[in-house]
C-alpha cells in the first residue's frame, strides 16, 4: 500500500486553476473515504465476531474489537464433526486449482487459435462462443446435467463440480483479445518463415507473451469458482462437500452458534484475501483492461 | 497437413466440453421439461406442454417471478448509479489511487456465501447491527427483517449492492478513462458545471460500458441464488410464505427437493424467457441515456 503516501511528482497543482474538472473536492474525499469504510466493515465485522465468544457476541452496544478467542474459535470449527470443514476446503482449493489450470490452457490454445490462425469457420466459431457467454449455462441445463452426472456416476464426487466449468467461454474470449494485441502478426509470420510449426510457436511465441493475460485470468476465475455455491450444494453429498457448501451446512445446523459460523465464514474467504493482498493490483488492473469500452 | 489441422486441434478441447457439458444439457432441458417424472422419480412419460401450462397457473411461481424481479430493481438500479457517481469521484486526481480503488473492490472478494452470512447475521432481530442502529433513529420495534416482502427484498439487494457497487465501478472507471480529457477542459472553458459535464460528456462516451454493465447484472439479477437461500437459513422455501423466494431457489426447490425434475427444467426455460425479456427492455432503456446523439 505504498501508494498511500506516494505524491506523483508534477501531477498535482501545475497549471490548474479553480475551473479544473478533475479537481477532487473535499466532498469527495469523504465521500470516498466513507464508501471504503462501508466495503471493509462487514469483513472486520466477520473478524471481530470470530474472535469473540457468544455472549460478547450478542452484547449491548455490540463488540467493535475483535478479541482473544479465534485460535479457540477456529478449533471448534475443524472439530464440528457434521460440518466436514477441512474436507471442504482442501475439496475446494483441488477443484479450483484444477479448474484454473484447465481454463487458462484451454482458453490459450483457443486464443492463439481465433486470434493469429487462419482456418475455415473461425468467425463462426468464436461467434458462437459470444452467443454461449449471455446464456446462463449453469441454471439452464441444470436438470440434464445432474441427470447426466447420475447416468455417470459422478454425483457426490469432485469431478462433478470440476468438469462442467472447465469449458469458460469468457475465457476464450478474453484470451482472443489478449493475444490479438500482445502478440504481433509479423512475429508469427517470422517464426513461420523460419520453419517453426504451430505448436512451436505456441511455446515459444504466444505463450511467453501472454502471460500477463494468462495471470489475470487465473486469478479471475480462481475467485470466481472458489464461490460456486448452487451446483456443488445440489450434487455433492454434505460429507464430502466444497467450502461453501460446508459453511452453508454449518449456518443450517448451528443457527444460533454465530461464533461458530462466522469462524468457518472467515476461514473460507482466506484463501481469497490471501489472493487479494497478494495481487490486488493485477485484479485491478486485469478488470479495467476487460471492460467494455467506448 | 499442420497449418489446416492444428488451428481445429487447439480449439477441441473447449468446444468438446462446450458440447457435453453445456450444449447437451441446455437442448435436453427442453425434452426433460415436455416430460412427467411421477412421483418415485424413476420413469418419465410424455406429457407434451403440462409442465408449462401448470407452471403459468402457479401462483407460486408466479410469486418467485414477482419476487426476483423485485429484488433485481430494488438491487440493481441504485446499484448502478451509485457505481457511476462513484466511478466519477474515482476519475479525480486523488492520493491514493490504487488505494481507493482496491478499497471499493473489497467486497467482490469475499464469496458470497459468506457476505449473505454476515449480513443475515447483521439483519438478526433480536441482536442485529442495523436494528440497534434504528434504534438510535427512533425505530423502537425490532424489525423481523425476513418475515415480509419489504424488508427481506431489501435485506437481499443491500447484499448484493454491497457486493457488486465496487466491481461496477471499476468498469466504469475504466471505461471513463478512454474519454479524452481535452473534452471536458473545453467544456470547462465554455463554462459548463462539472453536473453537466457529467451529463453531456461522460454519460453519452461509456454507453458501451453501461450496456455491458447492465447485461450482466441483469443475468446475475435474474438468477439470484445465494444470498436469499443463505438469508433463509440454507433453505429453498424463502420464507415461511416464500416472501422471498427467486426463480433459481424454485427451480431448486422442485428438481432437487420434490424430484419433479420435467417441471424444473420447464421452469428453468422459463427463466431463460424472463432474462430475453430483462436484457431486452434494460438495453432498449439503456440506449437512452444521455440522449440520442
Amino acid at each position: 500500500m505504498t501508494a498511500i503516501t506516494q505524491v506523483r511528482p508534477g501531477s498535482r497543482r501545475k497549471g490548474r486553476n479553480k475551473r479544473d474538472p478533475f479537481r477532487a473536492t473535499p466532498l469527495t474525499k469523504i465521500a470516498l473515504g466513507f464508501t471504503v469504510l462501508l466495503s471493509i466493515f462487514p469483513i472486520y465485522w466477520m473478524i471481530i465476531i470470530a474472535s469473540r465468544t457468544n455472549s460478547e457476541a450478542v452484547d449491548v452496544p455490540p463488540p467493535l474489537l475483535p478479541g482473544g478467542n479465534l485460535g479457540e474459535n477456529i478449533q471448534r470449527v475443524l472439530s464440528t464433526e457434521d460440518a466436514h470443514f477441512i474436507t471442504g476446503l482442501v475439496n475446494s482449493l483441488i477443484v479450483t486449482s484444477t479448474v484454473t489450470v484447465s481454463v487458462v490452457l484451454i482458453s490459450t490454445f483457443a486464443g492463439f487459435a481465433f486470434a493469429r490462425l487462419h482456418f475455415r469457420g473461425r468467425n463462426l466459431l468464436l461467434g458462437s462462443i459470444l452467443i454461449t457467454m449471455m446464456v446462463p449455462l449453469q441454471q439452464m441445463g441444470i436438470v440434464p446435467l445432474y441427470q447426466l452426472m447420475v447416468t455417470l456416476g459422478w454425483t457426490g464426487t469432485l469431478k462433478a463440480v470440476i468438469l462442467p466449468y472447465l469449458l469458460n467461454g469468457f475465457g476464450v474470449f478474453m484470451m482472443t483479445q489478449y493475444t490479438d494485441q500482445a502478440v504481433p502478426e509479423e512475429l508469427v509470420e517470422a517464426a513461420r518463415v523460419d520453419g517453426a510449426s504451430t505448436m512451436r510457436i505456441w511455446w515459444n511465441v504466444i505463450l511467453p507473451a501472454v502471460r500477463p493475460g494468462m495471470a489475470v485470468l487465473a486469478l479471475q476465475t480462481f475467485m470466481l469458482n472458489w464461490n460456486e455455491f448452487m451446483w456443488p450444494l445440489i450434487v455433492l453429498t454434505p460429507d464430502n462437500p466444497t467450502v461453501q457448501v460446508s459453511i452453508s451446512f454449518l449456518t443450517a445446523a448451528h443457527t444460533t452458534d454465530y461464533v461458530l459460523i462466522f469462524t468457518g465464514t472467515a476461514l473460507s474467504v482466506l484463501p481469497l484475501i490471501v489472493v487479494f493482498v497478494a495481487f490486488g493490483r493485477q485484479i485491478v488492473g486485469g478488470l479495467m483492461e476487460g471492460a467494455v469500452k467506448a | 497437413m499442420d497449418l489446416k489441422a492444428t488451428p481445429y486441434f487447439l480449439i477441441s478441447p473447449y468446444f468438446i466440453l462446450f458440447a457435453i457439458f453445456g450444449l447437451f444439457p441446455l437442448v435436453f432441458t427442453l425434452w426433460v421439461s415436455l416430460q412427467d417424472y411421477g412421483l418415485a422419480g424413476g420413469d418419465a412419460s410424455f406429457t407434451g406442454l403440462e409442465n408449462y401450462t401448470k407452471l403459468l397457473a402457479d401462483s407460486d411461481f408466479w410469486n418467485a417471478v414477482i419476487n426476483t424481479v423485485g429484488i433485481f430493481i430494488l438491487a440493481t438500479v441504485p446499484q448502478l448509479v451509485l457505481a457511476l457517481l462513484l466511478a466519477n469521484a474515482l476519475n479525480k486526481r486523488l492520493r491514493g489511487r490504487l488505494f481507493f480503488r482496491l478499497g471499493v473492490l473489497v467486497p467482490l472478494v469475499t464469496s458470497v456465501v459468506a457476505v449473505a452470512i454476515v449480513f443475515t447475521q447483521l439483519y438478526g432481530r433480536d441482536f442485529g447491527l442495523f436494528n440497534w442502529l434504528l434504534g438510535f433513529v427512533g425505530v423502537d420495534q425490532h424489525i423481523d427483517w425476513q418475515s415480509a416482502k419489504w424488508s427481506s427484498w431489501t435485506a437481499i439487494a443491500t447484499m448484493v449492492d454491497w457486493r457488486w457497487t465496487g466491481y461496477n465501478a471499476i468498469i466504469y472507471l475504466a471505461g471513463m478513462q478512454t474519454i479524452p480529457r481535452d473534452l471536458y477542459e473545453a467544456a470547462s472553458i465554455d463554462g459548463a458545471s462539472p453536473r453537466r459535464q457529467f451529463w453531456q460528456i461522460t454519460l453519452p462516451m461509456i454507453r458501451p460500458t453501461i450496456i455491458f454493465t447492465v447485461f450482466v447484472s441483469t443475468i446475475g439479477g435474474l438468477t439470484l441464488f445465494a444470498e436469499p437461500v443463505m438469508f433463509a437459513s440454507n433453505r429453498m422455501d424463502g420464507g415461511a410464505t416464500g416472501q422471498f423466494q427467486t426463480i433459481a431457489m424454485y427451480i431448486v426447490e422442485q428438481g432437487f427437493r420434490n424430484f419433479d425434475y420435467g417441471y424444473a427444467a420447464a421452469a428453468a426455460w422459463l427463466l431463460f424467457v424472463l432474462i430475453l425479456i430483462g436484457v431486452g427492455i434494460n438495453y432498449m432503456f439503456v440506449r437512452r441515456i444521455g440522449g440520442s446523439k
